[in-house]
């Protein structure tokens, strides 16, 4: 009996499945609770730009708020509205955070946190399987039984889809310096040309940032799901665990969008300046130990400050826990037995850094920034980001053209192409600007007196 | 015409119908009812849309009708002063001012020197507290979610000087028939100085975060038009009149108080749009702070209660006073038959006047829009209703 | 054993959802089992290893044909009518019709098994690890010898959108 559980065993560690199968399993189980601190996070953020506190009384500096946000939420009454379609209300939040998790599986945390290795059309599956989210908005919205419900998801729906082009062609800007549409192979090839694709086609990056807002539905572009919006949105009728999912969804969505855009333009998992060796490159390995333990030392600072016991002992747990993954960040650089970890570990830490950067770069616009109309938004999608996304990738094409086949150095190459598509954007924000000090004329045509 | 509210429990409680017209199109009326996170208090807009353009547009008020004004007749003119306050409950100071000078005129007493600066100076005060109210609220609409809190730090700091000054925050009671009751503490033009000169820079805050954007701009520009013909015709006074190119301020027209002392300029939109309502009161806020700073240098010493005795009996007779409150005119007319209780006050409500002007800047915009004119109104319900 | 655990899953969803998507009665219900029909289908597309044809698959005909579907479905209130209109009366021919059809289906493939190299037209079947990646080899192809269809076909949608926007306008 021993010696068939014992064969069984073998058979599952040496089986190529299973590995993936436990990240995906790892992924699905804490995925929830990532999310939940990064809501935290961006209450912590919102709060810091409007000059206060944020969430501060659940456990020390409001570190416990996720946990207590998820019990309530769990607590709530599950309300389904009176003639609503009951099977498509309870699918359509499931489907919206199955696509959600599900677009994460090919995204490479670091190089050897990959759930689906050998997928050879890496960024078109995460692309597919974002645009299945949609389903989960307009049936969300179908569902609730609610003509504004409706017309609020449905427009929800249309601005995804406008505005999936414009991130497409942005991708494929990336996609046509990088040569291939593997993950693994994308990020290979930014630590071959030494450079990240950002400083090449930074046009693209800012196309995709801005469309990736869009199809997030976060601010400025958050009209469909705005309080003071009189059509109310698809969210309207789900409450409690439901409603969560449907929040969960949103901010999976977001992480996917930021591990996207960092594979492709910021470098994946590479470290900065990832082709300099030496001493300057053993400097710039130790900064994440470096990093983490100055939080371990923050943490244990305050920990003596905290009003009760309990928080103190949480202070001095994260305190712990910052420690061990500094000493885990360290390890590699000084010890030369562990220098087989290093990509691994340290690869996931940059990639998890520069996914943090462009996440806090949403923030920081959604607090800043008020919200476009909805008209507005959809001009904004197909009047100038399609237009210039299109000119950016033919530019992007004939300059790999003329530096493969005429040896034009690459860079000048792609310089030509950033100017010719900005004087694309520049004539097009003049005509818009035209166009609205037009309608303006036309709207206030009236003489005044006085 | 029956009204099917579908997702009334929600807090953007909306429902529809739609109904025939002879042509055979569909008129759909979209119910923003009182409860609404957008329309400042418990206001109920009934608009007629057509397809996504506003056709017209119904405000039904009195959810917060209380009956002020017939409570006025049953209560002394001391009585009464402190009911005031709760008409436009985030400007009090303001209305305050305006009750007190109108039975001043009635009872023809005039407040001591010292007195009148420092109404002036709270008023003043008053107005910036009011207006920041008004851009927080507003931005929060259009969808900007941090000048909410700026504008709400700054105004913490005017409600401390009040709080200090006469103990509350909100509904202040500051000013007593004939003059002041509680003189300027010993802080105050302290208080006052420093927080003029922390205020300037944050208006520059404010105007960094909206002014020049291209999102702010495009969501008030050409929103929300009304012309100065319009504007008289219709009676709306304050910011939304001066925006329109009509430069009428009471305080310059007819001075009361002590503004005849200070020197301030009145700004003065072009197009009467949403956006130009706004640079109005932004620059109004600075006019007040001007105002506040000449005012600190000049209080004069002196009684600040003038010898009206303790119960008042003015003669028979009535008066219309009229000021400037932050949100536009806001007369008392007040009659008096010789007894302790006045006989008739009727109160005229500058936000009551001003949204007769909504349905007319609605027309032809989209239900987006109409969020941000009602904010550009500047109503506040309490004042709507009494 | 794994690989037919996997097919006959994939299998046994798309069929039954395709039945399941012509019986019920709501155009929704129908359109949301159409979708994992097609879900279904993508997921042999990638057990087969043409990785390429699964992504676009589910890009085109689920995230952009079935969203578009569901628009119409949605906008246009079907249920109404849909549900007053049950079980038309060629019923009976639609079913003899397809009977014949899936046997002659049937007997195709069940002759093919039986006579080993005069079965249906399938050229050789490659080993999954000697496929070049599969978008450059489907890019290689489009770009070399069926460049005149490929752009014959484009030239095709581009008339057929600029028609849809010309007929759009029109109302407004």
């Amino acid at each position: 009996m021993m010696n068939h559980l014992y064969e069984l065993l073998k058979i599952v560690l040496a089986s190529p499945y299973t590995l993936p199968v436990i990240y995906g399993i790892v992924i699905v189980a804490v995925l929830p609770l990532v999310a939940g601190y990064v809501v935290l996070v961006e209450r912590k953020v919102m709060a810091d730009m409007q000059a206060r506190l944020g969430p501060m009384r659940v456990g020390p500096h409001g570190l416990l708020q996720p946990i207590a946000d998820a019990i309530k939420l769990l607590l709530k009454e599950d309300i389904i509205p009176e003639k609503a379609d009951v099977w498509i209300f309870w699918l359509a939040p499931l489907i919206s955070v199955t696509a959600g998790m599900l677009a994460l599986a090919p995204v490479g945390i670091g190089p050897a946190f990959q759930i689906a290795k050998d997928i050879d059309v890496g960024i078109l599956f995460i692309a597919g399987i974002s645009s299945l989210g949609i389903f989960g908005i307009v049936l969300g919205g179908w569902a609730s039984n609610s003509h504004y419900s409706l017309m609020g998801a449905l427009r929800s729906a249309a601005q995804l889809v406008s505005y999936e082009t414009a991130a497409g062609m942005a991708l494929v800007s990336g996609l046509l310096l990088g040569g291939s549409l593997q993950i693994r192979a994308l990020v290979e090839e930014q630590a071959k040309q030494g450079v990240w694709f950002v400083a090449l086609a930074p046009i693209a990056f800012f196309i995709y940032l801005v469309a990736s807002i869009a199809e997030t539905n976060r601010a400025p572009f958050d009209l469909p799901e705005a309080e003071s919006e009189l059509v109310a949105g698809y969210m309207t009728e789900y409450s409690g665990f439901r409603w969560s999912l449907y929040f969960l969804a949103e901010y999976a969505n977001m992480m996917v969008v930021g591990s996207v855009a960092t594979t492709i333009f910021l470098g994946g998992w590479l470290r900065p300046f990832s082709s300099v060796g030496g001493a300057a490159g053993r400097a710039i390995d130790t900064v994440p130990g470096a990093l983490l333990l100055g939080v371990a030392a923050y943490c244990l600072y305050r920990a003596p400050k905290q009003p009760v016991t309990v928080q103190k002992l949480v202070m001095v747990a994260v305190a712990g826990l910052c420690a061990v993954v500094a000493a885990a960040l360290l390890a590699p650089v000084f010890v030369a037995q562990a220098l087989w970890m290093m990509p691994a570990i340290h690869g996931a830490f940059w990639f998890l850094l520069k996914v943090g950067g462009y996440i806090y770069l949403f923030m920081w616009l959604r607090f800043t920034l008020p919200r476009y109309r909805f008209d507005q938004l959809m001009r904004l999608g197909w009047y100038f980001l399609i237009p210039v996304s299109i000119v950016n990738v033919m530019g992007i094409g004939i300059a790999l053209v003329l530096h493969w086949e005429r040896g034009m150095n690459l860079a000048l190459a792609l310089g030509l192409t950033t100017l010719m598509t900005l004087a694309v954007a520049a004539v097009l924000v003049r005509a818009e600007l035209k166009r609205e000090e037009q309608l303006r004329q036309a709207a206030s045509g009236d003489a005044y007196a006085g | 015409m029956a009204e099917t509210t579908q997702n009334g429990t929600g807090p953007a409680g909306g429902g529809s119908s739609a109904q025939q017209t002879l042509l055979g199109a569909d008129e759909l009326i979209l119910n923003m009812g009182p409860q609404h996170p957008s329309t400042h208090g418990v206001l109920r807009v009934k608009l007629k849309l057509d397809g996504e353009r506003v056709a017209g547009s119904e405000c039904v008020i009195g959810y917060l009708h209380r009956g002020v004004e017939k409570i006025a007749e049953h209560r002394t003119y001391q009585q009464f002063a402190p009911y005031v306050d709760r008409m436009d409950y985030v400007a009090a100071v303001s209305n305050g001012l305006g009750y007190c000078e109108a039975v001043e005129k009635l009872m023809g007493v005039e407040a001591p020197p010292r007195a009148k600066v420092i109404r002036t100076l709270l008023t003043e005060l008053q107005r910036i507290a009011s207006h920041l109210l008004w851009l927080a609220t507003h931005a929060l609409d259009i969808g900007a979610l941090t000048p909410l809190f700026y504008c709400f730090r700054e105004r913490e700091e005017i409600l401390k000087i009040l709080e200090k000054y006469c103990g509350a925050r909100l509904t202040t009671h500051a000013f007593r028939i004939g003059g002041l009751q509680y003189d300027a503490y010993d802080t105050l033009e302290k208080d006052v100085e420093r927080f003029c000169a922390d205020f300037l820079k944050r208006i520059v805050e404010y105007e960094d975060l909206l002014t020049g954007n291209r999102i702010w701009l495009g969501r008030t520009r050409g929103v929300g038009v009304l012309s100065a013909e319009d504007a008289i015709a219709m009676g709306v006074t304050g910011p939304v009149l001066r925006a329109s190119g009509v430069p009428w301020d009471i305080r310059k027209a007819m001075p009361y108080a002590a503004y005849d002392q200070f020197e301030f300029d009145i700004p003065v939109g072009k197009n009467g749009d949403t956006f130009d309502r706004y640079v109005v009161r932004m620059e109004e806020m600075r006019q007040s702070v001007r105002i506040c700073r000449q005012a600190i240098g000049k209080i004069p010493a002196g009684p600040i209660l003038a010898k009206v005795g303790k119960v008042l009996k003015p003669p028979v007779g009535e008066v219309y006073h009229a000021i400037e409150a932050p949100k536009g005119e806001l007369g008392y007319y007040i009659v008096s038959d010789g007894t302790v209780q006045p006989y008739r006050v009727r109160i005229r409500p500058p936000s009551f006047i001003n949204l007769q002007a909504f349905d007319k800047m609605a027309r032809g915009h989209l239900v987006a829009d109409v969020v941000a004119i009602i904010g550009t109104l500047d109503i506040v319900l309490g004042e709507v209703d009494r | 054993m794994l690989d037919k655990v996997i097919f006959y899953f994939f299998a046994a969803i798309a069929v039954g959802s395709a039945l399941l998507m012509i019986t019920r009665k709501s155009a929704v219900h129908s359109a949301i089992f159409l979708t994992t029909t097609l879900l279904a289908t993508a997921g042999i597309f990638l057990q087969l290893r043409a990785e390429f044809l699964f992504i676009v698959q589910i890009i085109l005909y689920v995230g952009g044909i079935m969203v578009l579907f569901i628009f119409v479905i949605m906008l246009v209130n079907l249920d109404v009518a849909a549900q007053q209109i049950q079980y038309s009366r060629q019923k009976w021919v639609a079913l003899v019709l397809s009977l014949a059809l899936a046997g002659q289906v049937g007997a195709m493939i069940w002759r093919a098994g039986k006579l080993p190299g005069q079965g249906m037209l399938v050229r050789g079947v490659a080993a999954a690890e000697s496929l070049p990646p599969n978008a450059e080899a489907v890019a290689q192809s489009l770009f070399g010898p069926y460049m005149l269809s490929f752009e014959i076909a484009s030239l095709l949608l581009l008339v057929a959108m600029i028609g849809a926007v010309v007929m759009a306008k029109k109302k407004v």
